[in-house]
């Protein structure tokens, strides 16, 4: 790896830029497996096309229903324009809306029947598909009794197949594509479906409800502690095709689960739309991780192709004491537009939101949270990192909202930018809305929080001042990697070589 | 582009009410300018983004809500050496005020502008300079409508500070006022501003400050509890040059404070702070600064606080942008309030845009109740509970007071803000 060539100012570490460029440089994934057979559904997007999707999940009529009257919804509205993003006007007619391999044309009845190209795909990009496999994330980081990860690999529209469905089943965990759920489990379906992200929400999550192909359905029963962690890998490799998945996840009562989430994308000249909806349900005591590296194509160097990354994604705390983490790690997509959100509104509920978005080249990216306490005593914490190299625009925005009956609530944000280079551009647009004064709302700085503490406690052991700070600057950013789970320990060790010294603001 | 239905409905009823001022030439044409930027943007609306946490409607509105006299026998600045320009509901006043005449400055009134004046370059100029990137269109009806205020030539260090008294009589006055300043330089300069002006009272205040030169500028805005205010200061600040603006806010139904400020020149420095303090739900208090960098080494300062009880709310939207090439920028911005109850509502979007890597940015925003352990460490040292309230918040308030470099001057408020805390408490 070639170390970054740009004039960098002092202060910034040579590791952190070195780490940057590799992280966010060539793009590893960008093979394409175009010998992979696919179906079409034509070009363009109308209830034809809406009934098409739905037939071919073989979708009852209240689904297709559903659909309907999300894209009659969706014709009427107008394309956010609110984001500090530059997006060349999307063709919503010029692209396909389902592509399925065609040997997924009748669904295989377990993975040995599954089209061993498709394998091969997941393969090489270090996803196992084989129950046997267990995901190996850096060498001497898998414990020895090895660790299970039950896998949902989603193909373009469909999903390829989900590992240890039949282990988890014994738990009571469901876990499946959610094409299967609105077939087998429609009542959960309909009880949630919608819920946290309603068909109205935004321009982008309507046009999702209409045309969503796939994705995962997770349901953890309650007081049930899902025994391993759940994923979804998301590979988009046909041309001029949009990627919708929808992913619902449901944790009742006093459950737990960790759940990941990847992504890739081959290199291609045109760029491509991916608007996924993920809505999470949590009930009284339970408690869901969910974590992301994303990593979709990110066009060239010029910005020539590359994902636009339209995103919505939502935790409901519905129950009291219920628990979401949010973690990310951004590197790829040309452009990402994302704000995975908790809606805090049981009571002592808590919301955390760890990220480290990292923009490159042509890339621009708009991403944040937003912590809406709605219950007494919630708790939410922000700790947002965004690093811009080359041209790259990097925006934090985030709302923090207390309600006036979220009585004693507490949020505690904290964003920092780092600017590699003198091209790119790094934003912060945090929205603070507080409506009671028992709750306490904290937006600053790193150097401005440094835990006095901890830093008299550095200078007592002879550091100067400034050795102090960065210590313990440098020590609260680790946090973010340390809330990653073990799967994604090749990116977090990657990324233990960034520090934030030297962030503008 | 055309503007939704709605606002071109609104902005066209609100042009139709509107007749400009009789003036010179240069003038009309500037007042003609800035009307078809009202226009081209529209009048505001709730749906705006700079608008979102208040509510343009009593600002934008053809009619005027009439606002209770307040007693103004107690008098902010009554003790500074200054020259006093006085304006009775937007009326200039020659017996109240003093010959505007002192050296180092030339003081002439808008409403007497003569045929050629210097302040034909500059009038409206940094206004629409302003309206990139954010549109601010009440600033440029202002500019249009604005029948009176003072042009002010600093030429070297000016003898005298200038107080601009806002008086009012009439409980239904609509004004508005439209001053510049113009620095040359390496002049110094110290403007006051008092009173409420008027039911509604827009004004708009266009600072040119030349390389070298310093301006200062505190203002106390009046404590009629009815009245609604929108001011807008413009300023463009050159290669070394200083502008530091204090702005004393208690009561008034609404007030929105914008401040756009245009950092052209190297090492110069911006300090823009504020105190308020607001009782009950009629009190909607909102600062609005855009700080642009555009300069290498240049400081820039924002402090705001607010202290709220009984539903009052307070609004806070700072942004700062510097520029691609602004190297060694170092911008500090707070925003905090002190919610004296369970009702009162702080609502803040502290913004950074920032285009150059080698750059110090922070900023920060807090909002809460009175810290308790404080509290509690004050009574048990004997200090009664209302003493210990005010002691406490008058020390929340300090660092935005301490922005004020004339200690006389921030004295003075001080003791005005001790007086309301003690009358304002339950």
């Amino acid at each position: 790896m070639a170390a970054m060539d740009v004039d960098v100012k002092e202060g910034v570490d040579q590791e952190t830029v070195d780490a940057v460029a590799q992280l966010s440089g060539a793009y590893k994934y960008g093979w394409n497996d175009d010998e992979i057979e696919m179906d079409y559904a034509p070009k363009g997007l109308n209830t034809d096309i809406v009934k098409l999707i739905s037939g071919k999940n073989e979708e009852p009529e209240w689904m297709t229903q559903w659909r309907l009257d999300a894209f009659a919804r969706w014709e009427g509205m107008t394309v956010p324009n609110w984001a500090m993003l530059k997006v060349a006007d999307i063709d919503f007619q010029d692209l396909y809306y389902y592509a399925r391999p065609k040997s997924m044309e009748v669904k295989p009845k377990s993975l040995d029947e599954v089209d061993p190209k498709l394998l091969e795909t997941y393969k090489k990009l270090g996803i196992p598909l084989s129950e046997q496999a267990i995901l190996a994330g850096v060498e001497g980081a898998v414990p020895d009794e090895g660790r299970k990860v039950a896998v949902d690999a989603v193909f373009d529209s469909v999903s390829v197949g989900t590992t240890f469905q039949k282990e988890l089943m014994k738990a009571g965990v469901i876990f499946c594509s959610i094409s299967e759920a609105i077939r087998e489990h429609p009542e959960l379906v309909k009880k949630y479906l919608g819920t946290v992200v309603p068909v109205t929400d935004n321009f982008y999550a309507t046009l999702n409800s209409a045309v969503f192909s796939d994705g995962s359905f997770v349901y953890i029963p309650p007081g049930v502690r899902c025994p391993m962690e759940l994923s979804t890998y998301f590979r988009i490799n046909a041309e001029n095709t949009g990627q919708f998945e929808r992913t619902l996840i449901i944790a009742d009562k006093g459950s737990y689960v960790s759940y990941l989430e990847g992504c890739t994308a081959p290199k291609r000249d045109v760029a491509q739309l991916h608007a996924a909806v993920v809505e999470i349900i949590i009930e009284e005591d339970a408690e869901v991780k969910y974590s992301t590296v994303q990593n979709w194509y990110p066009g060239d160097a010029e910005g020539k192709g590359g994902i636009y990354n339209f995103v919505t994604k939502r935790a409901d705390c519905r129950g009291d004491r219920s628990k979401i983490m949010w973690t990310q790690v951004e590197t790829g997509s040309a452009v990402t537009w994302k704000y995975p959100s908790c809606i805090l509104r049981g009571n002592d509920s808590q919301g955390e939101f760890y990220s480290i978005a990292i923009a490159n080249n042509m890339q621009q990216a708009d991403t944040g949270t937003k912590m809406i306490h709605l219950g007494k005593r919630t708790k939410s914490r922000i700790v947002s990192k965004g690093i811009s190299a080359g041209k790259a625009q990097n925006t934090y925005r985030g709302l923090v909202s207390m309600h006036p009956k979220a009585k004693e609530s507490r949020n505690y944000t904290q964003c920092d930018s780092l600017l590699i280079g003198s091209e790119c551009g790094a934003h912060t647009v945090p929205y603070i809305e507080v409506k009671n004064n028992s709750s306490r709302v904290e937006h600053e700085a790193t150097t401005s929080k440094v835990d006095d503490e901890q830093l008299f406690y550095c200078r007592s052991r002879g550091m100067d001042e400034e050795e102090a700070v960065a210590l313990v600057v440098n020590g609260f950013c680790k946090e973010v990697l340390q809330a990653l789970p073990m799967e994604f320990a090749m990116e977090a060790q990657a990324l233990v070589a960034i520090s934030l010294e030297g962030s503008v603001g | 582009m055309a503007l939704p239905q709605r606002k071109q409905d609104a902005t066209d009823a609100r042009l139709a009410a509107v007749t400009l001022p009789d003036g010179p030439a240069w003038l009309t044409k500037a007042r003609k300018a800035a009307l078809a930027r009202v226009s081209a943007m529209g009048l505001p609306a709730r749906r705006d983004e700079y608008w979102k946490f208040s509510d343009p409607t009593t600002l934008t509105d053809t009619a005027v809500i009439s606002a209770d006299l307040a007693d103004a026998s107690d008098r902010e600045f009554a003790g500074a050496d200054a020259l006093m320009a006085v304006f009775v509901d937007g009326a200039f006043d020659a017996d109240a005020s003093d010959d505007l005449e002192a050296a180092g400055v030339t003081i002439t009134r808008l409403a007497q502008a003569q045929d050629i004046t210097w302040a034909g370059d500059l009038l409206g100029t940094l206004e629409a300079r302003g309206q990139s990137p954010v549109e601010r269109p009440l600033a440029a009806l202002t500019t249009a409508m604005a029948t009176d205020g003072l042009l002010i030539h600093v030429t070297g260090d000016a003898a005298r500070a200038v107080h601009v008294r806002y008086d009012r009589k009439d409980a239904g006055a609509d004004v508005a006022l439209h001053h510049v300043v113009k620095l040359d330089a390496g002049a110094t300069f110290t403007l006051l501003e008092s009173g409420a002006g008027a039911a509604r009272f827009m004004s708009n205040m266009e600072v040119d400050v030349a390389d070298g030169a310093t301006f200062h500028h505190v203002r106390a805005q009046g404590r009629d509890t009815g009245r609604r205010m929108n001011t807008h200061t413009f300023t463009r600040i050159g290669t070394g040059s200083t502008f530091k603006s204090f702005t004393l806010s208690i009561n008034g139904a609404l007030t929105r404070n914008d401040c756009i400020m245009d950092i052209v020149g190297d090492d110069a420095t911006a300090h823009v702070a504020g105190a308020c303090v607001g009782d009950g739900e009629g009190f909607h208090h909102d600062d609005t600064v855009f700080i642009t960098h555009d300069a290498v080494g240049c400081e820039s300062r924002q402090v705001f606080k607010k202290v709220l009880r009984n539903g009052a709310v307070g609004v806070f939207q700072g942004k700062i942008l510097v520029k691609h090439g602004a190297q060694k920028t170092d911008g500090y911005q707070i925003s905090q309030s002190l919610l004296l109850d369970g009702d009162s509502q702080f609502l803040a979007k502290p913004e950074l845009e920032i285009y150059a890597d080698d750059v110090a940015c922070s900023h920060g925003s807090t909002s809460g109740a009175i810290d308790e352990d404080a509290l509690f460490y004050l009574r048990s040292r004997g200090v009664p509970h209302k003493t210990a309230t005010t002691l406490l918040t008058l020390s929340f308030l300090a660092e935005a007071l301490q922005e004020i470099d004339d200690e006389s001057l921030g004295d003075d408020l001080r003791d005005r803000l001790a007086g309301w805390l003690d009358r304002h408490q339950s």
